[in-house]
């Protein structure tokens, strides 16, 4: 019997195709195999869960929260503002390939809300003036 | 055994039983929708709740055990009222087009809102856009917009048929049912088989229609439209007029046919018979010269895409005999064409099959062994080729096409085949159960290895709902192994036996359904463990009763082979009744580069 490890399995893969922040199909039809799993029932974990994808997206991804607390605190203006500034919708890539927007469940910064995570970084107390310069300094590497 | 309360009367259930059947055991019913007997029970409809003394909350009675002392209500202002909400809740995101949806009558969603009282829906639809229907597989037609997520075909595909081409996708309002990549069961390893048709309480599963060609066909004055018939579907067509499951109304069917307008009724046994010659032939062949053991038969498409998919390797223990749809199909355009005197090109074949899966068989590319006969003949181009079979029509759809004629089923008169293409033995008509193959092979193997009559022409032990069989035939000294397996989660036991080198077998029947084709995915909506019960037995009364029960007695099989085909694996019979494998694979790099696999028996070109 294979050891069911579909998810941490999923996770190695997308973090190894960094460029890319995505799942291929070939690489999730490699994981049922060697899980010995269905592959309709991995494709089925990496749609299911957000940290997930199945699309090409862009080299950051932004997390932004709109749970109650970050709503609260005006997350609305917040995703209205990195929408503006990217030129997406939701769950949509920039023309430059820099950012895809996602929305989040909760980040648990909810003190300083409203809050969003770009890759690994947290990022509290948004205003939409201060997305503008948290994008710049990320398109910049520092 | 447990003491419990149902609606205030006393019981005695058995332990380890759920509220659910306990209560159908005590003859009360409480209404289910995706509960399915012996194969899903996940209480995610919410419709069969009830009220447990005691408990907080009600209780969904498909999941919950009952315990010792327990009372339960099934009928309280409480238990209407949630099971009307559960339900409405699933209409709120489910289209209300009844009068055009081909289910229709036979959908339980629509039967269950009826039997609920339901008359208006509160609440607003939640779901996400669905998808767009999934047309991409030949056999079946998926329908997102009409899908409660009950989940029940995710469960027979995966626990019958081992196969989960299908599965969860997606969370909260954007959850679907679909393949990997939303590729599309045509892209997936479906077997087609069609089960999950058949448990699917709504529309949102269906099998791909070809009524309109056929119609269209028929309508066509220069086309000799033929007809053949599976085994399976006399047994069964009557149940979509509301006749009780268990006799055979070959005799009506054929009549509805005819009255149809298709110019000949012929019969798919005629084939079968054949196919026991040939197949008969090969084993016998196998047995005496050393070739590949276990032999499967191949008569069933389900699985045999199945083994394309999940055991490549195994492809040269499948029989090379095409199914008795695609023989049928290559002896009209040939044998029979020539007799009449008719443009091959200008006969169109029609098969009413128990099966979905044949539908995807009749496209099969390498389908096509009249237009290779006929091509030098007629010198045609490769661009003018043309299938055995061209259309294919589920038991379901035939029944469909006699209600738009407006013929009373019930009451038409018995008729013949037309011949000589409806010539068959009982042998052929019990191709129709599982181990009616074997049965049928073993009964004209016995007689031409051993040149002595049998004494019972019943093979009991390969009979009946058993999910594997097995039994010992003595052949004139040899000991010959035989197991029966119907379903494919079964078939892939006997399938890993094979794979590992561990199979004790010398042949080996596989039916993709349970029950055999009587029980196929393009049955009516009826079928269940007890009809199909029901059907089988009507199928071993057809074939006891008739003259001639050894396929090899058939006289028009004979005079056939007499006139055109010569001999069992023959030329002829190689280029028209025998194919082969393609090697699928599930995954990519399953198999490297060779696309196909030819058998080793007779193909010297």
């Amino acid at each position: 019997m294979k050891k069911n490890t579909v998810i941490e399995d999923l996770h190695r893969t997308q973090e190894t195709e960094k460029s890319k922040t995505y799942l291929e199909s070939v690489k999730m039809q490699d994981v049922a195999r060697e899980c010995g799993v269905p592959a309709a029932q991995v494709y089925g974990v990496a749609t299911f869960y957000t940290m997930f994808s199945t699309k090409p997206r862009g080299k950051h991804i932004i997390r932004i929260c709109c749970n109650l607390a970050c709503h609260l605190e005006g997350a609305d203006s917040i995703v209205d503002a990195l929408k503006g500034k990217l030129g997406v919708e939701m769950g949509g890539t920039s023309k430059d390939g820099e950012f895809t927007l996602e929305q989040s469940s909760c980040l648990g910064l909810c003190a300083e809300a409203p809050a969003m995570m770009i890759d690994g970084q947290t990022y509290g107390s948004l205003t939409p003036e201060s997305v503008g310069k948290i994008l710049d300094t990320v398109r910049k590497g520092a | 055994m447990f003491h419990v309360k149902i609606n205030n009367k006393s019981h005695e259930v058995p332990k380890g039983t759920t509220i659910l059947q306990a209560c159908r055991h005590a003859g009360i019913k409480i209404p289910t929708l995706c509960y399915l007997e012996g194969v899903h029970a996940e209480g995610s409809c919410g419709v069969c709740v009830v009220e447990v003394k005691g408990s907080r909350t009600l209780q969904r009675s498909c999941i919950t055990a009952v315990a010792e002392g327990m009372e339960i209500q099934t009928n309280t202002e409480a238990v209407r009222k949630a099971r009307k909400i559960n339900t409405e809740l699933l209409l709120a995101n489910h289209p209300t087009d009844c009068l055009v949806c081909d289910k229709n009558e036979y959908c339980t969603l629509r039967q269950l809102s009826s039997d609920l009282g339901i008359k208006n829906v509160s609440f607003e639809r939640t779901h996400a856009e669905r998808a767009d229907k999934d047309e991409t597989s030949p056999s079946l037609v998926r329908d997102p917009e009409k899908c409660i997520l009950c989940r029940r075909c995710i469960a027979v595909c995966a626990e019958k048929q081992s196969v989960s081409a299908i599965g969860m996708t997606g969370r909260g309002a954007a959850s679907a049912v679909s393949t990997f990549g939303d590729m599309g069961l045509g892209n997936a390893e479906c077997a087609n088989c069609g089960q999950c048709i058949l448990v699917c309480p709504t529309g949102a599963l269906m099998e791909k229609s070809e009524i309109d060609g056929v119609w269209k066909a028929i309508n066509d004055p220069k086309k000799t439209v033929v007809v053949q018939t599976a085994p399976a579907v006399r047994v069964a067509i009557g149940e979509d007029f509301g006749l009780e499951p268990g006799t055979a109304w070959t005799g009506k069917m054929v009549a509805a046919l005819r009255r149809l307008g298709f110019d000949k009724v012929f019969d798919t046994d005629f084939t079968a018979d054949l196919t026991i010659m040939e197949e008969g032939t090969e084993l016998i062949t196998r047995l005496k010269t050393g070739g590949t053991l276990p032999m499967i038969t191949s008569c069933s498409p389900g699985w045999i895409k199945f083994a394309e998919h999940f055991f490549p390797g195994v492809l040269a223990h499948l029989s090379t005999c095409k199914s008795p749809q695609q023989m049928f199909g290559a002896v009209a355009k040939t044998y029979y064409a020539e007799k009449l005197g008719v443009d091959p090109r200008d006969m169109v074949v029609v098969s009413i099959m128990p099966c979905v899966a044949k539908k995807f068989e009749a496209r099969r590319p390498e389908m096509n062994g009249a237009f290779h006969y006929w091509q030098k003949k007629m010198g045609l181009k490769d661009s003018e080729s043309f299938q055995d079979v061209d259309f294919v029509l589920s038991t379901r759809e035939a029944a469909k096409m006699i209600k738009e004629a407006g013929l009373d089923f019930p009451a038409l008169p018995n008729e013949e085949f037309d011949q000589p293409l409806g010539m068959s033995t009982g042998a052929a008509v019990i191709f129709g159960a599982t181990g009616g193959v074997m049965e049928a092979a073993l009964r004209t193997a016995y007689e031409v290895v051993t040149g002595k009559a049998l004494a019972s022409l019943d093979f009991k032990a390969v009979r009946g709902m058993d999910g594997i069989k097995t039994a010992e035939v003595d052949l004139a000294g040899t000991k010959l192994k035989v197991a029966v397996a119907h379903t494919l989660s079964n078939a892939r036991k006997l399938l890993e036996e094979i794979r590992d080198g561990k199979s004790p077998y010398h042949f080996i029947e596989v039916m993709t359904c349970e029950g055999g084709c009587i029980g196929g995915g393009g049955q009516p909506f009826t079928t269940n463990l007890e009809t199909r019960k029901k059907r089988a037995s009507a199928i071993y009364k057809e074939d006891a009763g008739l003259p001639l029960r050894k396929s090899h007695d058939n006289p028009v099989v004979q005079t056939l082979y007499k006139e055109f085909l010569e001999k069992p694996l023959g030329e002829k019979s190689h280029h028209l009744l025998h194919t082969h494998y393609t090697k699928r694979g599930v995954h990519p790099g399953d198999v490297a580069h060779e696309k196909k696999e030819h058998k080793a028996h007779a193909h010297t070109h």
